[in-house]
């Protein structure tokens, strides 16, 4: 069982409010990620759940029990740190092995519970090694091993790939997802790649300066996103959005058009531009287009081989029915 | 580009330093060894000519030779254990984020720039004199009997002495190693189940076992040859006199520099076993 909620909680640093009061819940077995840009206090807010920081406000409960005062250790809880933190003195085995050596467990149920989480994560033959002669992937899966012998109520992972090159990430990214699928343990997962937080996540908190906010799968903050914060970070290439007399057409104060929901073709559209830097990926290209009138450059995605060159003439038109409209305040306009 | 010619030009370059530092060790070693084979007694007769292995017979014969090498001994590994012992204690407390941490760091590596000759008459005579000492007046205040430190407890007082000065050193490095700890280790270790005690036996302590080799393995070095403490303290009474003090009184006392030598080198035999000694134990900690 791992059902979490977030009552009031609030942190600060001194006179610093990193996290103001926030109410979360998070369901048992879900795929929970945080997301946000750097210093927006999801790392605060986990280590809040664990246990390492103490709250300033507010409770944590976690299966309905008042955990605000628990010690980390009696949380149940697992934590993957981002530097691993692995104990570099001993071996693989050794570091699974070290929750349940601190939870007196007798040796050969340890020896079963290591060897069992080893062959899960294909560490079998780095067993007697040091993590110092490990690779970074490696590392990575025993941090993970540490954390799934001792069958937590949930595990929490503070951005885990990030150390990674990006093939990797990938691979592990998926393994993460596996695991969680097989355990059906509640999972809480902080990055601030939005790509980690679309592919992975059953619900997806973003946030931004310790408020959260939005909440939702991710398709809903794709398709409805609540503000143009969580607009512009869900999605990749950004959302483009335009201000002045084209957004007051639609009685907004700002519209926000995915790249992907514009077509764009050489003879005909809505608006007129010219191509400034195109991005070729194969499968698509991004046009990066100065439209006359308007403020910013708008991406564009095109298909995989289009004709098109800098400086060359360019008409788009965008799916009215894809059209975001935001108040001033940013707010969605439903 | 470390080709044939850049090596040889290398070797050129570094040959005056390498001269000089073999010189600087080898005349003085050189010179031991040749007296160490002769007779000679500056005031009574001076070069009696060579006597072949007498000298190292007669002074491990002494029936102060083993008492000596003793005495040694127990300073070392006393001080060896309160340095780091005491060492690892301060440094997990200064590491503590508190109020004046920069003013007590500062005071506490103080006693290292006070030089040994200084320190052991501070001691001497401001802490452990039988009638005016700070210790005395402590005892009498309780009601109890001054020890007159120097003479009645006085090994464990130069222990104490020597351990005041070097616990700075210990200290600084195993502070510097401590705070190279990644504190998301001490947290994982947290969530893992270890409370306090264990976090330190398994986690900070085998993280601090490189600086502790290290500091052991410097402080042997001096510990081997402390002599001012002794000088200026004991004179060497109270069963104090260490194999470096009993070569300065071969040699200066009793104006025998063959005897001395001889001496001379049995310290440096000592030294060397010590240091394989130390080498087998907690060597193996600095590879990795
Ligand atoms: N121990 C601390 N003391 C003071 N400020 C902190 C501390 N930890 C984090 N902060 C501040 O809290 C904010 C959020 O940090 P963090 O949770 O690490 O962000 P994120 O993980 O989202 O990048 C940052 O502005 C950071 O400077
Ligand atoms: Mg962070």
């Amino acid at each position: 069982m791992g059902r979490i909620v977030l009552e009031k909680v609030s942190k600060s640093f001194g006179d610093v409010e990193v996290i103001p009061p926030l109410d979360l819940e998070i369901n048992d077995g879900e795929f929970v990620v945080f997301v946000g840009p750097s210093g927006c206090g999801k790392s605060t807010l986990l280590r809040l759940i664990a246990g390492l920081e103490d709250v300033s406000g507010g409770r944590i409960l976690i299966d309905g029990q008042d955990a605000t005062a628990v010690p980390p250790a009696k949380r149940g809880l697992a934590m993957v740190f981002q530097s691993y933190a692995l104990y570099p003195h001993m071996t693989v085995r050794k570091n699974i092995a070290f929750p349940l050596r601190m939870a007196g467990l007798d040796k050969a149920e340890q020896d079963r519970r290591v060897e069992q989480a080893a062959e899960v994560l294909n560490l079998t033959d780095y067993l007697d090694r040091r993590p110092g002669q490990l690779s970074g992937g490696q590392r990575q899966r025993v941090a993970i091993g540490r954390a799934i012998v001792r069958e937590p109520a949930a595990f929490l992972f503070d951005e885990p790939l990030s150390n990674l090159d990006a093939a990797l990430r990938v691979g592990m990214r998926l393994e993460i997802s596996e695991l969680h699928n097989r355990l059906e343990t509640t999972m809480i997962y902080v990055t601030h790649d939005q790509v980690e937080a679309m592919t992975m996540a059953d619900k997806i908190v973003v946030l931004q300066a310790g408020v959260i906010e939005q909440v939702g799968s991710p398709l809903e903050l794709y398709r409805a996103p609540r503000n143009k914060f969580v607009a512009g970070f869900i999605g990749s290439p950004r959302m483009n959005f335009i201000e002045g007399p084209e957004a007051e057409k639609h009685g907004a104060h700002t519209i926000g058009v995915r790249p992907e929901h514009i077509a764009a073709s050489p003879s005909e559209g809505l608006w007129k531009g010219t191509v400034g830097v195109s991005e070729h990926l194969g499968s698509d290209t991004f046009f990066h287009v100065h439209v006359d009138g308007f403020a910013e450059p708008m991406t564009v995605r095109a298909g995989g081989e289009v004709g098109l060159r800098h400086g060359d003439t360019i008409h788009l038109t965008p799916e009215e029915d894809k059209i975001h409209r935001f108040d001033a305040a940013g707010l969605r306009i439903a | 580009m470390a080709t044939q010619h850049s090596r040889s030009v290398a070797r050129l370059m570094m040959a005056p330093a390498v001269v000089l530092l073999l010189g600087w060790m080898l005349v003085p070693l050189t010179m031991t060894l040749y007296f160490s084979f002769k007779k000679y007694l500056p005031l009574r007769g001076g070069d009696l000519g060579w006597v072949g292995f007498d000298n190292y017979i007669r002074f491990v014969t002494s029936s102060s030779f083993w008492p000596s090498v003793q005495a040694t001994l127990v300073i070392v590994g006393g001080v060896l254990a309160i340095t780091v012992v005491l060492g690892v204690l301060l440094a997990l407390l200064l590491d503590q984020p508190m109020w004046g941490q920069g003013v007590v760091r500062i005071l506490v590596i103080a006693p290292f720039f006070v030089m040994p000759t200084v320190s052991a008459l501070v001691w001497k005579n401001m802490f452990m004199d039988p009638v005016n000492g700070l210790f005395a007046h402590l005892w009498r205040f309780f009601g109890a009997e001054p020890i007159s430190w120097l003479s009645e407890a006085s090994m464990p007082s130069i222990v104490m002495i020597v351990s005041w000065q070097w616990l700075p050193f210990a200290t600084l490095i195993l502070l510097t190693a401590i705070q190279s700890l990644d504190s998301e280790q001490l947290e994982a270790a947290e969530m893992d189940g270890a409370p306090p005690l264990k976090r330190f036996f398994f986690i900070i302590l085998p993280h601090l076992s490189r600086a502790i080799t290290i500091v052991i393995l410097i402080q042997t070095i001096f510990l081997l040859s402390v002599f001012a403490e002794i000088f200026v303290t004991t004179g060497g009474a109270f069963g104090t006199r260490t194999l470096t003090y009993l070569i300065y009184q071969r040699v200066l006392e009793s104006q025998n520099v063959g005897l001395g030598s001889a001496g001379g080198v049995y310290a440096i035999i000592l030294a060397n076993i010590v240091a394989i000694f130390l080498m087998r134990i907690v060597g193996k900690n600095l590879d990795a």
